[in-house]
């Protein structure tokens, strides 16, 4: 048991510490544009000094440092202490990057990595469909070779970003005789591309934040393929890994406990305060003591990948435990505001700008997306305690409840 | 950076469990339950297991907390019956805190020619007209549910958080063994009229460390326990057949399993956390062996429930033994604090409370 990161990574530390202070004026503000000067500007000076894109090659538009997973660390951890914007995120950078640096051609990599590392082509993911969520690879949206091109046909559903997006990648079905999961093939096309029409969809946050996406005669060049003809399913799950790792994330529900504390101290009823009310207090309590267990497995997970242990199973519940936590810890704080926990918008009487309400239903969202808690919980039992799959049924071979 | 066990933790972790495979065999158990004295703890012993936390100048083995974590979460595995939280844990540590020694004791209890029972519940929490006062070096009062029962000595705390150690057979002692669900612990009442006692410390910093480490000692236990019933649950679900199929192809039975382990294993790194804590990192180990008790208290409780209804009415037979998981559990969550207690204490050393 060692959790001293050593003498070279303390002044690292250091090193990120005053970068940070130097240039804090310049980061962007919360909920600056995703086009905005400043945070491109931001962007690029991130990169620069390697604290985005660290291990991305150079040639690629990346800082180019050898991976050093305790070097990234740092960086999160001090960004996050700091309250400091630590770069872009989205389906682009934190998806579909990795990807091509794994799957992609010489080509793809150097025509799409840089302008979406600074920011300059934002992406939308266009996976799940009307018929195909939880049962991904049943997604009917096809593409059929004609010459040079792909002609694509269908419709996607939840497409976040799709409306501000300048590129998608997108699972489509390129072979329909082919069992399920070998007919899929991963596609990347332009946003502009004539037959794309988006249909913004309203989420129970109030805001369009994602859409309905539908492709009618869309013409792709045949060489926008990753990886090869059928094998997008392949190629598709090399990312899920990638996104169920950065939902759940315990930093970010450590920075929102700090906030509930806060506000409890703040919030009154009948002149007394939240946190001196028992019952309230208990409650905060226990969900600490849960978020305590979550970051000591998360510190175990990456004590696992640098000394190559196995944390299989504790890094299979992030994405359940880490949504779930993060749910119940932003509807305390409603309960602690009591009717003031009901404000929205332009309530004057709203607290923290309304994030509590928002951060609530927001992680709903987040509950369902990225696979369901449920598929979490098939995945838990099956690949991680060895349970057996669920049969499988034909077609048809259920009656459809009577109504 | 490492957070993890050493080869050399994983090695003490296998040959313990290899021991009370044998030594604390489910019918072993049972024994202990009619007749309670076995060669669990005289096996122990051998293996070092009281001198884990006793320093190299008082005849120990200076190992870490962690070290015992792993013992006591091999114990909780097997539910063996073992005096090892009173005379591996808390009295040594108390001892050592408190720079005391009386007639060379630590070596006797690394001998295992001694043993402390632990009689501190009413310092925090008196029930009924339980509690002890001391007037000129002597005790009155009742300690109730003490544990490790059946000790050469007693450790006592009295209302002021000081610490003494009292002879089982000293004047003015009468005891009396208390049942209680979890047979594989002896439990018991003393009743205290003006017996002389030795001091042992008059600082409530030794009691607290005492606590520390008891607390993260029994979650550990819980730790164990549970882990045991939920592979005990998983296999059986494979195994069962209903409906022509295992029973754990039933999404019901599946995601009970699945939600039993995205609880339970956290837990170990926060255990982990709160050993190194102890040894480590003074100014977080009150605060993570309170939660990680409190925290396990209710993991333990949700697991030792859903690993008996996996098990459908088999679970609920003494036949099967599920239940010595169950109490055991059942055991730790209630002794040396509730969850309640717990989390306010928490609070309070996180200045949380007015
Ligand atoms: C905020 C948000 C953002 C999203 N962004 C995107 C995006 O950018 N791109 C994209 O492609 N998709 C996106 N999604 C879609 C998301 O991935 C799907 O919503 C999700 O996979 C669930 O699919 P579904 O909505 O069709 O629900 P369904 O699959 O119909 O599920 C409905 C219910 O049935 C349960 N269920 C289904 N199958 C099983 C099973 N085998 N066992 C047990 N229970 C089951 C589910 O758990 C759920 O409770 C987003 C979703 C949300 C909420």
């Amino acid at each position: 048991m060692d959790l001293s990161y050593g003498p070279e990574y303390e002044a690292f530390r250091e090193e990120v510490r005053s970068f940070i202070e130097t240039n804090r004026d310049r980061a962007p503000r919360p909920r600056t544009g995703l086009r905005a000067p400043e945070t491109l500007a931001w962007q690029k000076l991130l990169i620069e000094n390697g604290y985005a894109a660290r291990t991305i090659p150079e040639e690629y538009g990346g800082y180019g440092a050898e991976p050093d997973i305790l070097k990234s660390r740092i960086i999160a951890e001090e960004f996050a202490r700091a309250n400091v914007s630590s770069g872009l995120g989205g389906q682009g950078i934190s998806m579909l990057v990795p990807t091509l640096l794994e799957m992609g051609t010489e080509e793809q990599k150097r025509e799409f990595i840089r302008p979406t590392l600074h920011g300059e082509m934002i992406w939308c993911q266009g996976y799940s469909e009307p018929g195909a969520g939880s049962d991904l690879a049943s997604l009917r949206t096809s593409a059929v070779l004609d010459g040079d091109e792909w002609v694509v046909n269908g419709s996607k559903i939840w497409t976040s970003t799709a409306h501000l997006a300048d590129w998608i990648f997108c699972l489509v079905r390129t072979e329909p005789e082919a069992p399920k999961h070998q007919g899929i093939s991963f596609l990347l096309f332009r946003m502009d591309t004539p037959g794309i029409e988006v249909r913004p969809l309203v989420d129970m946050t109030g805001v369009a934040n994602f859409n309905e996406t539908f492709f009618t005669d869309v013409r792709v060049p045949k060489h926008q393929i990753v990886g090869a003809r059928g094998q997008g399913w392949m190629v598709a799950n090399s990312i899920l890994g990638n996104e169920r790792d950065s939902l759940g994330n315990p930093d970010a529900t450590l920075s929102r406990l700090n906030g509930l504390v806060e506000l409890m101290k703040q919030e009154t009823v009948n002149g007394h305060r939240a946190i001196d009310d028992p019952v309230l207090r208990d409650r905060l309590m226990q969900i600490q003591g849960r978020v305590m267990a979550l970051r000591c497995n998360d510190l175990r997970v990456l004590s696992a990948r640098l000394n190559q242990a196995d944390a299989r199973l504790a890094r299979m519940v992030v994405k359940l435990q880490g949504t779930e936590l993060r749910h119940e810890l932003e509807g305390l704080a409603i309960d602690v505001m009591g009717e003031i926990g009901l404000a929205y918008q332009d309530n004057p009487y709203l607290r923290d700008q309304g994030s509590w309400q928002h951060q609530y239903m927001f992680f709903l969202g987040l509950i369902i997306g990225g696979g369901t808690s449920q598929i979490q919980k098939n995945i838990i039992s099956e690949r991680g305690l060895g349970m057996p799959k669920e049969p499988k049924y034909e077609k048809g071979q259920f009656a459809k409840a009577a109504g | 950076m490492e957070f993890g066990l050493s080869e050399e933790q994983t090695l003490l972790a296998d040959s313990i469990n290899r021991f009370l495979d044998e030594a604390s065999s489910l019918d072993r158990v049972r024994q202990f339950v009619t007749a309670p004295e076995t060669d669990v703890w005289s096996g122990l012993v051998e293996l070092g297991v009281p001198g884990i936390l006793v320093s190299e100048a008082n005849g120990g083995l200076s190992m870490t907390a962690l070290d015992a974590v792993i013992v006591a979460e091999a114990l909780g595995s097997h539910t063996a019956p073992a005096p090892f939280l009173g005379s591996a844990v808390m009295a040594p540590v108390a001892l050592q805190a408190a720079a005391k020694n009386p007639g060379d004791l630590l070596a006797a209890l690394v001998a295992g020619e001694h043993r402390v029972g632990i009689a501190v519940g009413e310092a925090f929490a008196a029930r009924v007209d339980a509690g002890i006062t001391a007037s000129s070096g002597r005790l009155s009062g009742k300690a109730l549910f003490v544990l490790d029962y059946g000790a050469d000595s007693y450790l006592v705390a009295d209302g002021n958080a000081n610490l003494y150690l009292v002879a089982a057979d000293a004047k003015g002692l009468e005891s009396r063994p208390l049942t209680t669900i979890d047979r594989t612990r002896r439990t018991g009442e003393l009743v205290l009229k003006g017996v002389a006692a030795e001091r042992v410390s008059d600082d409530p910093a030794v009691l607290r460390k005492a606590l520390d480490y008891g607390r993260v000692i029994l979650a550990a236990d819980t730790l164990g326990a549970a882990q045991n019933m939920l592979d005990q649950a998983v296999a059986y679900a494979n195994e069962r057949e209903q409906f022509n199929r295992p029973i754990g192809s039933f999404q019901a039975v599946k995601h009970m399993c699945a939600e039993m382990a995205a609880h339970l294993e956290p837990c170990r790194a926060l255990i982990w956390y709160a050993a190194h804590a102890l040894d480590e990192l003074p100014d977080e180990a009150t605060l993570y062996a309170s939660h990680t008790k409190a925290h396990l208290a209710e993991v333990g409780k949700f697991v030792a429930k859903t690993a008996t209804e996996v098990h459908g009415g088999m679970g609920f037979t003494d036949l099967l033994g599920l239940h010595y998981w169950f109490k055991r559990i059942g055991f730790n969550r209630q002794m040396l604090g509730t969850p309640e207690l717990l989390r306010d204490d928490a609070a309070r050393v996180q200045g949380l409370v007015a």
